[in-house]
């Protein structure tokens, strides 16, 4: 029992470590958004002071929310404007051979737990297969569904839930 | 744990005090004979028990007598006290699930140890008591209490039924399940369900860090307890048939993925080594195999395992999200749900994957299938606008609704069959709680949990 208790602890310590480098994806503002959010313009070449090149923050700052991709209720295309940002995060990917990337899979709030996961799967994957078509290579990428348990806006209606059907490329460091 | 069934002897003098709880036999059948009406065959609806005019009778619960006043684990004030909190269960037991017009211990005087087996009729009547139930509690040498139920009709002034049982003084809640078991079977005709078990996610904190804990309680609430810390989200607990174990999805890796907890011991082990996603357990009706849903490249098929491991047989194997098996009682089939017609809706196959067709086709999505434990009826997630509960035959036919709100999901079924758990998503705050429903859809109610709760997950009756 308490031994368990403490791989648990251990574990769960390593994924919280893991969820903290989790990219601020912020777009419209959030309800609870306390510093003002810039929306994306020109790509921004030169990333922001600070954040060191090939690192999650700096790939974030660099992608200025292309990081992330939408989709419409229960689907999971990857749309004009999902192309743009993942060819975004394939150029970026190409520029830092070494990094590696996780992209997590999210499903709005309207549906059941289970289904959302395995949605939120499929969504995942079909922004690493779009980056592996770009030249990424697979082994470079893995994929994470946090199903519906993981909002980023936290409404209950079509602009949060748009908001929240998404998928988010994380760096590993 | 277990509890020991005392057998009555069949000619018994009533008239002496319960001396009979001494002649201790082995366990046996837990309930007495009584008719069960027959279950309905598929296809057939009508099975709500609503109108029922055994819904009605006014039963009286005292406080339950013991031969002396004396120290016992189970209460700081000794048997006398706890014989109070033993009907008092009862009371709320059969109150908070709607049955009967019970009146409790604390509405109604309190019988002395020798009125057990010989109650003072002029007591009862006049009272809008139908039925009556009387009980013991005896604290033996051992540590243990004997606890003795007897039910009658008052305007007959004749014993229906009685049972005893022997329970460790932790468990005396259990005695007590055990008599509002045996009441509400005999008086309604139905299998008994509340000495059991639920297991459940515990939520805590905000919609964006909400904490997933594991934890299980037993079906009135009491005995509360968290299993895991909530470091990593856990998802989806399933009581594997004899209570041993619970299935359940934890982020413990940082990715989803099926673990079987051993409650005994406190470990866990992974059953099944792949680095894809699993989550959705299930077990079979007899405990042998665990059903589970893997994502492989985005596709989700069905699989099971053998809950003691192996290698895995996969079940459905279409593009698409198969998801959420639930056998049917005797094992032979799956209800499942599937999107591979563009949309979720439920399915039914062989409990080897064959012969998969759609029951679903009422209009709306059907989500999380669970099969009634008496076999005759589905309940699901009928998802059109609003999730709601409802329940349908093995068919597909025979479409009602349970629930009217604004986000219920996952219905879980008592042990008996009639009556469904799930959980309410409140709107905006995205706070979660269980609640249950009766197959009328009339007796619907909140259970209390310490923190918010979901994905409830009734077990079987215990022995």
């Amino acid at each position: 029992m308490r031994k368990t208790a403490l791989v648990m602890t251990a574990v769960g310590a390593l994924a919280l470590a893991a969820c903290a480098k989790k990219a601020p994806t912020e777009l419209p503002p959030a309800p609870q958004a306390t510093t003002p959010v810039t929306t994306s313009g020109p790509m921004p070449t030169p990333a922001p002071t600070g954040a060191v090149p090939g690192t999650q923050s700096h790939f974030a700052q660099a992608m200025a929310g292309r990081d992330t991709i939408y989709f419409d209720t229960d689907q999971f295309n990857i749309d004009s404007q999902d192309q743009a940002a993942l060819q975004g995060q394939a150029q970026y990917l190409q520029q830092y051979p070494n990094a590696r990337a996780t992209i997590e899979g999210h499903a709005d709030e309207r549906g059941t737990r289970e289904y959302n996961l395995a949605l939120g799967e499929r969504r995942a994957n079909s922004a690493k297969n779009y980056l592996v078509s770009l030249g990424i290579g697979a082994e470079r990428l893995t994929t994470v569904s946090y199903g519906k348990e993981r909002p980023v806006a936290l409404g209950s209606n079509e602009q949060a839930w748009s908001r929240n059907r998404r998928a988010v490329t994380v760096l590993l460091n | 744990m277990s509890v020991r069934n005392l057998v009555f002897a069949a000619g018994l003098a009533l008239g002496a005090v319960p001396a009979w709880a001494q002649d201790a036999a082995p366990p046996s059948a837990a309930v007495p004979a009584i008719a069960v009406p027959q279950v309905e065959d598929e296809g057939l609806s009508g099975s709500v028990t609503d109108d029922s005019a055994w819904r009605d009778l006014g039963v009286a619960i005292p406080a339950f007598a013991t031969n002396r006043d004396q120290p016992t684990p189970a209460n700081a004030q000794g048997t006398g006290a706890l014989g109070v909190e033993l009907g008092r269960v009862i009371f709320n037991d059969l109150r908070n699930n709607g049955l009967f017009r019970p009146a409790g211990p604390d509405a109604l005087p309190r019988p002395g140890y020798a009125q057990i087996t010989a109650p003072s009729w002029s007591t009862w009547q006049g009272r809008s008591a139908e039925m009556l139930v009387h009980g013991y509690v005896r604290a033996e040498s051992d540590g243990r209490l004997t606890v003795g139920c007897y039910l009658y009709d008052v305007a007959l002034q004749q014993q229906l039924v009685r049972e005893g049982w022997v329970v460790p003084a932790a468990e005396w809640r259990r005695a007590a399940h055990k008599c509002a078991d045996l009441v509400y079977s005999r008086l309604s005709g139905e299998s008994p369900f509340f000495d059991s078990r639920i297991a459940y996610i515990a939520e805590t904190g905000p919609k964006d860090k909400r904490v997933k804990r594991l934890a299980i309680m037993d079906s009135d609430g009491a005995n509360h307890r968290f299993i895991t810390n909530g470091q990593s989200t856990a998802l989806t607990p399933r009581y594997s048939p004899d209570y041993a174990k619970i299935a359940y999805v934890s982020y413990l890796n940082g990715n989803a993925r099926m673990y079987v907890y051993d409650i005994g011991s406190g470990n866990q082990t992974l059953i099944t080594q792949s680095s894809n996603p699993t989550f959705a357990p299930r077990w079979s009706p007899d405990g042998r195999w665990i059903l589970y849903s893997m994502a492989a490249a985005g596709n989700t098929d069905i699989y099971r395992v053998s809950a003691s491991g192996g290698t895995p047989q996969r079940l459905t194997d279409g593009p698409g999200i198969d998801v959420g098996g639930s056998y049917s009682p005797d094992g032979s089939r799956i209800v499942f749900e599937s999107d591979r017609s563009g949309e979720q809706q439920c399915y039914v196959m062989d409990a080897n994957g064959s012969n998969q067709r759609r029951i679903s086709h009422f209009g709306g999505r059907c989500a999380t299938p669970e099969w009634s434990p008496r076999g005759d009826q589905i309940a699901f997630t009928h998802i059109a606008g609003d999730l709601r509960v409802a329940v349908m035959s093995p068919a597909g036919g025979s479409l009602r609704h349970l629930t009217n709100s604004w986000q219920d999901e996952a219905p879980t079924w008592a042990p008996n069959g009639r009556i469904v758990q799930f959980f309410r998503t409140a709107r905006g705050s995205g706070e979660s709680s269980i609640w249950q429903v009766d197959l009328t859809g009339r007796n619907e109610r909140r259970l209390a949990t310490p923190v918010g709760a979901s994905d409830p997950a009734w077990g079987p009756v215990l022995p």
